[in-house]
């Protein structure tokens, strides 16, 4: 119990830190270069290794061999390459998912 | 600018309806990633209440969905924190369009700074405030409704949960399509090869290296490759837009 309100604590004060950076420390200057590096170019790479960690502990080997989550996850990315409706995504994967492990 | 010329309840009056006119598709979204995320933290054991207590002091989504699969197999501070700080390090960059309009918020700016979210970003950078209206007050508006219904669906999604025995296997695979979500819009946004190279490679590594600390050991590895190849992907990257001056 306090070991999860530390937790929450700990992310609370690292996501209102992200938030407040510019605020803190780009009122008056220029952020340097790195900076402007870092933005552009780590959430994709971040965003990529989220999407791999999703996948690395299927068992792809014993049935139904991650086709649900591979079917609903290309699904989610095609449905949001055309729509590009955030809630559409996800609900539609998420939907098609719950299916699929349940038929296969 | 001077908000004394107006009684101050009358301009909120004004001011609320056209915010949640403006707030409404985050209002589905919210509400029902909310519900989503409620639902699947009451399956993975954790305690009901975190759903609102998160949803009040962290504000974060994705962060939030990430947290349910750290904290049920006790994962350390540390590496929470590290998550958390890389997961939303992308908020970072919403701040610098806004250091301007926030200028004169006030009293309100500690609250707006603490709202910036994907979809709150998005509102408070493309709706206009009402005229003759203070533009802080439309902010911390929608900034607050949004939060709101962030709230409500959080607090529905575990009560539901945690009363009803529902079989939501498969819920949990929101986590996913919102991480596919946003790689999409990275990759709308970024249409460059090498950060997809390096967090490949540095999946594979991590995998080899250490699969108990994957995560931080990946998120490592991409880093130094991003750094090691930052004087190619800049210059590509010029060579791709002469024009590219101002925009971030």
């Amino acid at each position: 119990m306090s070991y999860i309100l530390l937790a929450v604590a700990v992310m609370t004060a690292i996501t209102y830190f992200t938030r407040a950076v510019p605020f803190l420390f780009f009122a008056k200057r220029q952020p340097p270069s790195i900076l402007g590096f870092l933005q552009k170019y780590m959430p994709p790479v971040v965003m990529a290794i989220l999407v791999f960690a999703s996948y690395k502990d299927i068992d792809y080997r014993a049935a139904p061999f991650g086709i649900p989550a591979l079917v609903a996850g290309a699904a989610t990315a095609l449905l949001h390459f055309w729509k590009r409706n955030v809630l559409l995504s996800i609900v539609g994967g998420t939907a098609l998912y719950m299916v699929l492990v349940r038929i296969l | 600018m001077q908000d004394t010329h107006f009684r101050p309840g009358r301009e909120w009056r004004l001011v609320l309806p056209v915010a949640f006119r403006a707030s409404i598709p985050v209002l589905l979204g919210y509400t029902t990633l909310g519900l989503a995320f409620g639902l699947t933290l009451v399956a993975a054991g954790l305690p009901w209440w975190l759903s609102p207590v998160m949803a009040v002091f962290i504000f974060a989504g994705a962060a939030q969905f990430m947290a349910i699969g750290l904290l049920q197999r006790g994962a350390g501070l540390f590496e929470i924190a590290l998550l958390t700080l890389l997961l939303n390090g992308r908020h970072a960059v919403y701040g610098l369009s806004l250091l301007g309009p926030f200028r004169s918020a006030g009293k309100w700016k500690p609250y707006l700074i603490f709202g910036l979210t994907d979809e709150t970003y998005g509102l408070l950078t493309t709706v206009k405030a009402p005229p003759h209206v203070d533009e802080t007050k439309f902010f911390a508006a929608i900034t607050a409704l949004n939060q709101s219904y962030w709230v409500l669906g959080c607090t529905a999604g575990s009560l539901v949960g945690s009363a009803l025995t529902l079989d939501t296997t498969g819920l949990d695979f929101a986590l996913t399509a919102l991480f596919i979500v946003l790689l999409v819009e990275q990759i709308r946004a970024v249409k460059q090869w090498e950060p997809y190279l390096a967090a490949i490679l540095a999946c594979v590594v991590a995998l080899f290296v250490s699969p108990r600390n994957f995560l931080l050991v990946a998120l490592a590895v991409a880093t130094g490759i991003l750094a090691l190849l930052r004087g190619k992907i800049e210059q590509r990257a010029g060579a791709r837009r002469p024009d590219s001056g101002g925009s971030a």
